[in-house]
């Protein structure tokens, strides 16, 4: 490139009549054979011909850089991943609010006479997206009908509340993605470590301060365990962390469903499958005081988030991990540990998913059923893909979902649709990170990349 | 690029246009003036407003979440109420759920389930001045403003055993559940009793399989039907003719070992299951009843009147729970007389129908 600008310099030297040039820029197309590289040729050649004697140059190619370079800035902007998945989640909020229209009743009974009184139809779709839409910004954001500057927040503490278990869970999966593990186990390695934490929390009775920091160990170290052994058979024998996770969940479950038949598990005089209530000593003390869900575990998620964003850029054992992700083989001949590297992943996966079952436990449930993981340890899947695995991106994924399901109650009460809209927008959302393309083609986006003829 | 745009804008004009066809036809059949009147004069509507909030099974579990939405929905239509529901789908919903019907403005909140005893009792803690009922729990000590609705379905499945265990030919019934939780043993218990009882009295051997008072059969949830088939089939092997699945949903994949079976009987639960499940109608021995949807309508209609805490309790007495009709010519005359003596010595405490001791 930088050869052939000099070369079109030389005579812009003369300040030559366009004939002079012709030929030059002729020599170019078929130098490149190709459209693109003849017109950035050309646009070189104009931007050459007003430039004095001498100067030529230096000037003149930075200048050229100069241009492209806030080209590069706005279309790394277009092309960038981040645009993507926000187009993405406004593509599945527009398709949602589809189904809302339909799923709405005064809509489909004004649509029974939609050629008598078409305005009637229409009238209601706009009801319809109107109350849904504030619905979900009451239910997550800010309610403005609260008489209360802490009623009008609150919605806004309960996402970040919905959003802890997920922000750990995230990132223990997103660590696992790095390192080329598709940990599907978050969801066992949870309820384990919810089930350790919690019964360190109503069985043992420990001074304040020790208890919650014992709970809260008790949830890593279940969590981790049940991490390990997924971690330690790849390791070992090879078998495959999918496979294994998933099995693993099933026993984690029955294993649950089963501790939860013992009187030890039970509460007093009842022999329903729950446990006692954790002693106050071991709950999350709240972030906002009584009036609001939100508790410390938050603050927690996101010293973890910090900590696995340290683990992952800055030390050596996180180089290590990327490097058996990006190639297990190549990192074995760099004369890295792959087995010990699987295990560890796992280990600290585990964990994290741990942790996300004390925000459960220990923070908004404070008891332990087998309904304890719900399905966040497959949302957390989807928080971890759609952050891209990195640390910032899982707390905001994670906040996103947070988000959706604390608008669940506002969307069912207040605007009567049934919360399965909730699930249809996320799936969206997955679908469209997952097509990149298809969002790109919606939004008329460029292309990333390498293929540079789409400006013009 | 530009021929996927036209693509696309071809797709959605087609789109469209078939949302537009399909709008057409249904104007049709129902002419357009009483569409309009039926939006503008409701049904008469009463200043009551009663919300739900489910479990994790959500209002289509063809279990007891459905059976107390159906109930919901009955005093809707004909007591006039305002209703407001909301589905759980995780544990973590359950506190945000009935915050968001207090903040409704609802007067009377029901729970569905045991699962949601804490988050009830938090709500009702936090705001003295709404009423509260849960079904299928109880609190220890009473709590103001929540009234607990449970059922004694024992003493429907003693009836459901003494008279399975009188018309079984091999001597060998059955009966498993879905997970082993209070109440969902408690029909197991009322059936084995049942069938002690009939033992005890007539001197017969009938042996019950899948209980034996604190263990048993369970599928493990209440939603693997092939999981229900399996252990139906396995009863069925060991000579079991007559089998009473508690399992919900789980219980259609005993009906259909039975039915292929063919020399089996089937006995249902929660509702008739020779109308919720028409395709078995026929191999179905009788239903154990349990009237969610009755108690969750009378608690809505006396609430409106006036809210008391005393605990709802379905017995064969108040009909809460009973037993459908037996299928025809598997009960003898006989029997059912004595049916009819047990129902009443059940009703005054003569009989305890559970195994417990």
């Amino acid at each position: 490139m930088s050869d052939r600008k000099k070369k079109s310099g030389k005579p812009g030297g003369t300040p030559g009549p366009e004939g002079v040039d012709a030929p030059d820029a002729g020599e170019a197309h078929e130098d490149s054979a190709s459209a693109s590289a003849s017109r950035t040729d050309a646009s070189a050649v104009d931007s050459t011909a007003p430039e004095p004697e001498g100067a030529g140059g230096n000037a003149e190619s930075a200048a050229v850089e100069e241009a492209p370079k806030s080209q590069t800035v706005l279309r790394e902007i277009l092309e960038s991943s981040t645009l993507v998945v926000i187009m993405a989640i406004v593509a599945s909020l527009a398709i949602g609010g589809i189904l809302i229209v339909f799923a709405d009743e005064q809509v489909r009974e004004a649509a029974t006479y939609f050629f008598a009184r078409p305005g009637d139809t229409f009238s209601a779709m706009g009801d319809a997206l109107g109350s849904a839409y504030s619905a979900i910004f009451q239910g997550a954001v800010l309610n403005f009908n609260a008489d209360t500057f802490a009623g009008m927040i609150r919605p806004f503490t309960q996402t970040l509340t919905m959003a802890t278990p997920l922000i750990f869970a995230g990132l223990g999966l997103g660590i696992g993605f790095r390192a080329g593990l598709f940990n599907i186990g978050a969801q066992g390695q949870l309820l384990i470590g919810a089930t350790l934490g919690a019964y360190v929390g109503f069985a043992w009775h420990l001074p304040w301060g020790i208890h919650l920091i014992v709970a809260i160990l008790g949830c890593a170290l279940g969590g981790a365990i049940w991490g390990f052994i997924p971690g330690f058979l790849k390791a070992r024998t090879g078998a495959h962390e999918v496979i294994v996770t998933i099995m693993l969940n099933y026993i984690a479950l029955n294993l649950v469903a089963w501790l939860l038949t013992l009187e030890a598990f039970q509460r007093e005089g009842s022999d329903n499958p729950i446990t006692p209530i954790v002693d106050e000593t071991a709950q999350y003390p709240l972030l906002l005081g009584s009036g609001f869900n939100l508790h410390w575990g938050f603050v927690l998620a996101l010293a973890c988030a910090w900590g696995v964003w340290w683990l992952m850029e800055r030390s050596t054992l996180g180089f290590e991990l990327r490097a058996v992700g990006a190639n297990p083989h190549a990192a074995r001949t760099a004369g890295m540990n792959v087995s010990k590297g699987y295990i560890l992943v796992m280990v600290i996966a585990g964990a994290l998913a741990g942790l996300a079952g004390s925000a459960q436990v220990l923070g908004t449930e404070k008891v332990l059923t087998t309904a304890t993981a719900g399905s966040l340890g497959f949302d957390a899947i989807t928080v971890a893909l759609l952050g891209r695995s990195r640390p910032v991106g899982t707390i905001m994924a994670a906040i996103l979902f947070g988000g959706l399901r604390a608008a669940g109650p506002t969307l069912q009460v207040q605007a009567g649709l049934p919360v399965d809209i909730v699930f249809v927008i996320q799936a969206l959302i997955v679908l469209f990170i997952a097509a990149p393309p298809l969002v790109r083609s919606i939004f008329r986006l460029p292309a990333p990349a390498h293929e540079k003829e789409v400006a013009a | 690029m530009k021929n996927t745009i036209r693509f696309g804008a071809i797709a959605a004009a087609g789109a469209l246009a078939l949302a537009a066809c399909s709008s057409a036809p249904e104007e049709e059949p129902t002419s357009s003036a009483t569409g309009g009147t039926e939006t503008e004069a409701p049904a008469e509507s009463v200043d009551y407003k009663a919300c739900m909030v489910s479990d994790q099974g959500g209002f289509d579990d063809a279990s007891f979440n459905q059976s107390a939405y159906e109930g919901l929905q009955r005093a809707a239509a004909e007591l006039g109420v305002e209703v407001a529901e909301a589905e759980s789908t995780a544990e973590s919903d359950y506190g945000p759920n009935l915050d968001a019907q207090v903040a409704a403005g609802c007067d009377l909140i029901i729970t569905v389930g045991f699962l949601l005893g804490d988050a009830t009792a938090t709500a009702a803690a936090a705001n003295p001045d709404t009423h509260f009922a849960i079904v299928d729990f109880g609190y220890d000590e009473p709590i103001e403003n929540i009234k607990p609705m449970f059922f004694e379905t024992d003493e429907a499945a003693f009836l459901a055993g003494y008279a399975a265990a009188s018309a079984s030919g091999t001597g060998t019934i059955g009966t498993f559940g879905g997970i082993n939780i209070p109440t969902v043993s408690i029909f197991m218990d009322g059936f084995l009793a049942g069938a002690n009882y009939y033992n005890e009295q007539k001197g017969g051997d009938v042996t019950v399989l899948g209980w034996d008072g604190a263990e048993g059969s369970f599928s493990g949830d209440f939603e693997d039907q092939t999981q229900g088939q399996n252990i139906t089939q396995g009863f069925l092997d060991q000579g079991a003719d007559i089998v009473m699945p508690v399992a919900g949903p789980v219980g259609l994949g005993a009906a259909s070992a039975i039915q292929a079976d063919g020399n089996s009987w089937l006995v249902g639960v929660d509702s008739d299951w020779t109308q919720s499940a028409p395709d078995y109608a026929d191999i179905v021995f009788t239903s154990v009843l349990k009237q969610i949807s009755n108690a969750v309508f009378d608690t809505i209609e006396a609430s409106m009147a006036e809210f008391t805490n005393d605990p709802y309790v379905g017995t064969l007495e108040n009909g809460g729970v009973g037993v459908a009709d037996f299928a025809e010519g598997t009960v003898s005359d006989e029997v059912v007389t004595e049916l009819e003596t047990i129902a009443a010595a059940i009703m005054n405490g003569e009989i305890e129908p559970s195994t417990a001791g």
